[in-house]
């Protein structure tokens, strides 16, 4: 019975206690995200923004949430039930599946595996699914021209995402994700491979279907694109899960690019915050971004999409992987 | 170990009813939709047996992108299911055929693993222990090192399939406008626009 209690009880509620650790803060960062999200824009565009329900408008994301839940779930008389209800349940687990591998600070992460970037891309590559299934299951136009959009898109933009991941790893020459930040010590990579910085921070958005790149549910032409059917909690699982997914490419980034937890220079006034302030501080500057760019910027025409992705950031990123490897041969400064 | 019995019975499980679910579900899209249950899963097993990096490569590929554009076409195409069953006694012998011989090899591999231990031994490229290196660095060794001239031969193969899949499709259609950006950014103001001073009363 010790054996039971020692050997399966004790780690299992320790995992669920870490599990617990990670998934709550993130669902307050999300709540806080799109409060965040409505400040900024509206401080962008000279207004105020949500500012009635409690100090500063701080409740506003409790409210909206409780309000979504007391709404009523309608299904669609046409729809594939079971698909539709699969679908925004996919996107918000997929959304915090990921976050088992993203290491916070120094060894503060749920499991770090050896192939844990590898595990974000695959994960990451799943989030269409839960468009595409939601965009069929609703067997309505709008949702369903959405959801091929989204296929398409997303596809195109994680291949150019996939060269920029290669060019991090042949600098680092390990897919575990404690050793991309830590291969960071001496410079960010964000310096010496500022032209995949950007692109990625570019397929980032397209990936997320954010703004300028947010065709999948462009109002202006398909209404909301995929989730138009859905209401209530179902549309909140949706809306939760793009934020989450934000979030977790804004902690990709910073860990492959912005070095992860570390300080900027490692002096003392940098190195007395503890890594997992430095880690949120530049995941929030990551996050600042994506809402400043869709503030700024019109949405994309389709065609012009294909073309960025294919055209212009798939041959470059191609190119630039070639390079690094050649660099890194000829100056045998490849990591051992 | 337990734990881990319990967890493979459940992988196996579920691949296997999910890959019955495949060819018996009525409409095509839970077909395709079983299919990535049953590639998942098998991704489980890979886990499980140590294999993490096969394992992730079976979920970007086959679940990441095959299978999206599988569900893609099906979904585009509307799919007559009755029209294609008509066809399942014609076909049946090939396919038994096709099943027959992949038990037979099946059988055959497994069968030599059993009877001579020393087979897997005496291959080209001997399995190295698993504590001393990740099996990402010895797939890499096995890939880019030994076979790579194989390795570089099958990429070829594959792009020429690839070329010449975009040459069937090509097709040029007359009166299609498109939008050349190189002669867009290279546009000077001079050519755009015009200034002109109009006398008042006189026009253009």
């Amino acid at each position: 019975m010790t054996d039971f209690w020692s050997g399966y009880a004790w780690p299992f509620a320790i995992i669920v206690a870490q599990i617990m650790a990670i998934v709550v803060p993130l669902l307050v960062a999300v709540a806080y995200l799109t409060y965040a999200e409505r400040k900024v824009i509206a401080a962008i565009q000279l207004r105020k923004g949500p500012n009635v329900v409690g100090p500063f408008g701080l409740l506003q994301p409790f409210a909206d949430g409780l309000k979504l839940l007391f709404k009523e779930t309608i299904l669609p008389a046409g729809a594939n039930r079971i698909v539709f209800l699969a679908a925004p349940i996919l996107t918000f687990a997929l959304a915090m599946v990921a976050w088992a591998v993203i290491p916070v600070a120094e060894g503060w992460v749920i499991a770090d595996i050896n192939v844990g970037i590898l595990f974000l891309f695959a994960i990451s590559s799943l989030g269409v699914y839960g468009v595409i299934m939601a965009g069929w299951a609703s067997n309505s136009k709008y949702p369903f021209l959405g959801a091929l959009r989204s296929a398409a898109q997303m596809v195109s933009y994680e291949v150019s995402m996939g060269f920029v991941i290669i060019t991090v790893l042949l600098c680092v020459g390990s897919l575990r994700l404690t050793d991309i930040v830590l291969a960071q010590q001496t410079v960010w990579f964000a310096i010496p491979l500022l032209p995949m910085f950007v692109i990625f921070f570019v397929s980032v958005l397209a990936e997320t279907n954010r703004a300028p790149f947010d065709l999948p549910e462009g109002e202006s032409e398909l209404v909301a694109g995929y989730f138009v059917e859905y209401s209530a909690m179902s549309f909140a699982l949706f809306f939760l899960g793009e934020y989450a997914n934000m979030i977790l490419m804004s902690a990709i980034t910073t860990i492959l690019f912005l070095g992860g937890w570390l300080p900027p220079l490692d002096i003392v006034p940098f190195n007395w915050l503890p890594g997992i302030v430095w880690f949120a501080l530049k995941v929030a500057l990551v996050l600042f971004c994506f809402l400043w760019v869709r503030a700024t910027f019109p949405r994309y025409r389709y065609d012009q999409l294909m073309r960025l992705g294919w055209k212009v950031f798939l041959p470059f990123t191609l190119v630039w992987v070639v390079l690094t490897a050649g660099v890194l041969v000829t100056f045998d400064w490849l990591p051992q | 170990m337990v734990i881990q019995a319990l967890v493979f019975y459940l992988f196996a499980a579920v691949v296997v009813a999910s890959a019955v679910m495949v060819i018996s579900a009525r409409n095509p899209v839970h077909s395709v939709l079983f299919l990535i249950l049953a590639f998942f899963n098998a991704a489980g097993l890979f886990l499980l047996m140590g294999a993490e990096f096969l394992a992730m490569i079976l979920v970007v590929v086959y679940v990441g992108a095959v299978a999206v554009l599988f569900l893609f076409v099906v979904m585009m195409l509307d799919v007559n299911v009755a029209q294609l069953r008509q066809g399942f006694l014609q076909y049946l012998p090939i396919g038994a055929l096709v099943g027959l011989i992949l038990l037979v090899e099946l059988v055959m591999v497994l069968g030599a693993w059993v009877l001579a231990p020393g087979t897997v031994e005496g291959s080209g490229m001997p399995i190295p222990d698993p504590s001393q290196v990740t099996n990402t660095e010895a797939l890499g060794r096995v890939i880019y090192d030994h076979y790579i001239y194989l390795f570089q031969a099958a990429g070829l193969i594959l792009l020429i399939a690839m070329i010449g899949a975009i040459v069937l499709t090509l097709r040029q259609r007359e009166g299609v406008r498109r939008q050349s950006i190189s002669k867009q950014v290279a546009r000077q103001r001079a050519e755009g626009v015009e200034l002109k001073d109009v006398p008042s009363g006189g026009g253009v």
